[in-house]
């Protein structure tokens, strides 16, 4: 029976000399905390008390403290669509990315088998990791006017039509499903290849249409998959700002492009900061919500 | 039914690997404004040999990632280990404090960086770069190497030690080398991090020390050539051919790994 951790074993003969266990770990553990501590948190710390701050501060000007950056959906009411727009944006791309990912991991479960299954999940995963930047601006390439699209659709065009739709929030949608759409299939087939065959064969047997089985036991059962899933492609779909920006153009104002402006146009920090902390919160609010599906849902380790 | 699921797994790749292979064959394309026809030229990939712009920080961008994958490796190792042997109080709490660092949306991660190290006096740069990278890092080294440990039985260090190895001795003997594949999958993984790394890097990035991504960006959006394609498909190669070997060596979601 082990009790406590390896670090202290139960036989260990008195005359060893061992250090308490609390000491090397926490040796082993500070460097990694501390540097989160510093690169990570305090950040996030710094950011929420800037976010209070009238104005950037500087040497000349003492600090003062303000409410009003969280009034900003009042006070600038165009703020008000563009958080809509943003909402509208996430929401579309994670309902086409649980539709699309839950169908091509059941088709890998339930159509491929053994090691062409494997092969064929790599290939599918293997995009994710690659750089999105690069891959987003070479969609601006296929979906232009007279792009690669007008080209494979060319005979079935009328004369002097464009199907290229480049600069539309359609276009944003696009690269953001074609960037996280790896997720939710790689969540959708850790929930859906746990499931037994046998309970399928056995529902067939007696009786019950695809449509039943889809219904009372696959979708049922893929449902953590697919919340944890939907998380993940939410979260960063609603802090998307090089999409919208290389893909909508003039269309592509987001939250996530307001504030990057703040942070290297304007130069309203302050601003910048609360309605990133605001983001923040709704982030944490969501995760917070699915935690305990996040992680028996799987794949949160190899995140992004 | 069975082909029918071919079909969609089929099509699924081919929507994912559009915009790759766009880039790739348009690299090779003569036209500056990515016309066509196709006319097959090397011609962007020598204007790349003479563009010191974009040279300079693919060679940044590569020595970051390097560096970054020397600090974050060891160091996330070390926690890994901590986390994997044993319970103690707080152990929940600092795998929790892992997962902001990877589900927080980057551009507030970047944001927060770019405030805190001006306040500071960090600022920006390649040692910003640097802090914030490792950072991004670290995370998914401890819970790489963390899965391959919980992967190796922990009666075979205790044997070892009750054999009258000393801790040392019975971590590098036995625990170290059944560790190995995921330590270098935690590795690439790292490398893999800092090299796609786009948005952190665009707020800590400073014209003279720029990554390849961020100099990318900035070229887009002011009107750009294919010699952007040309050293964009040298950087998705490279870091497919990375993931590539992660996948080979540390085999997620699969058993612990064995030689």
């Amino acid at each position: 029976m082990r009790s406590e951790g390896a670090t202290a074993p139960a036989h260990s003969r008195p005359e060893s000399m061992v250090l308490p266990a609390w000491i090397g770990r926490t040796a082993l553990l500070a460097p990694t905390y501390l540097w989160l501590a510093l690169a990570v948190f305090l950040p996030i710390l710094a950011m929420l008390a800037f976010s209070f701050m009238a104005a950037t501060p500087s040497a000349r000007q003492p600090v003062v403290w303000t409410l009003e950056h969280y009034r900003a959906f009042i006070d600038k009411p165009y703020l008000v669509p563009v958080a809509l727009t943003t909402l509208r944006i996430a929401l579309v791309t994670t309902l086409l990315c649980a539709a699309l990912g839950f169908l091509v991991a059941l088709a890998l479960v339930r159509s491929v088998a053994g090691r062409a299954r494997e092969v064929l999940l790599v290939l599918i995963l293997l995009p994710f990791w690659t750089n999105a930047l690069v891959r987003t601006f070479s969609w601006t390439m296929v979906i232009r006017d007279n792009g690669l699209l007008d080209l494979a659709l060319g005979p079935l065009l009328p004369e002097g039509a464009t199907a290229g739709f480049l600069y539309t929030r359609a276009a944003i949608v696009l690269g953001l499903v074609h960037g996280y759409l790896p997720y939710m299939v790689l969540t959708c087939y850790i929930a859906l290849s746990s499931i037994d065959r046998d309970l399928i064969e056995a529902a067939q047997s007696l009786g019950a249409r695809w449509w039943t089985v889809l219904g009372r036991i696959l979708l049922p059962l893929a449902m953590p998959g697919l919340v944890s899933g939907a998380v993940l492609v939410f979260v960063p779909t609603v802090g998307a700002f090089m999409e919208p920006r290389i893909l909508g153009g003039r269309v592509g104002m987001t939250l996530g492009t307001v504030i990057e402006d703040q942070f290297t146009q304007a130069f309203d920090w302050p601003l910048g900061a609360s309605l990133a902390f605001t983001m923040l919160l709704v982030v944490l609010g969501i995760m917070a919500t699915f935690a305990g599906i996040l992680r028996r849902g799987g794949g949160l380790g190899l995140a992004r | 039914m069975i082909a029918a699921g071919r079909l969609l797994v089929w099509g699924a790749i081919a929507f994912l690997y559009t915009p790759i292979l766009v880039l790739i064959a348009m690299g090779f394309n003569a036209s500056p404004l990515y016309e066509l026809p196709f006319v097959f030229s090397t011609r962007w990939y020598e204007a790349l040999a003479e563009n010191r712009a974009l040279l300079r920080a693919g060679t940044n961008s590569v020595v970051l990632a390097l560096l970054t994958t020397a600090i974050a490796t060891p160091l996330g190792t070390m926690a890994a280990l901590a986390l994997a042997r044993g319970r103690f109080r707080g152990r929940t709490l600092l795998q929790l404090l892992l997962l902001p660092p990877i589900a927080i949306p980057w551009l507030i991660i970047g944001t927060a960086m770019l405030i805190f190290f001006f306040w500071v006096g960090i600022g920006r740069g390649f040692h910003a770069l640097l802090i914030g990278h490792v950072a991004l890092a670290l995370p998914y080294v401890v819970l790489i190497v963390g899965t391959g440990a919980a992967g190796i039985p922990p009666e075979l260090e205790d044997a070892a030690r009750s054999l009258g190895a000393p801790p040392l001795r019975s971590f590098r003997a036995v625990t170290l080398p059944l560790l190995t594949p995921a330590i270098l999958g935690a590795a690439l993984f790292a490398f893999a991090v800092s090299l796609d790394q786009f948005v952190v890097s665009y707020f800590l990035a400073t014209p003279g020390h720029s990554t390849l991504p961020v100099q990318i960006y900035g070229a887009i959006r002011k009107g750009f050539t294919p010699e952007i394609n040309a050293i964009s498909t040298i950087l998705l190669l490279g870091s497919m051919a990375v993931i590539l070997l992660f996948l080979l060596l540390a085999r997620p979601g699969r058993s612990h790994g064995q030689g």
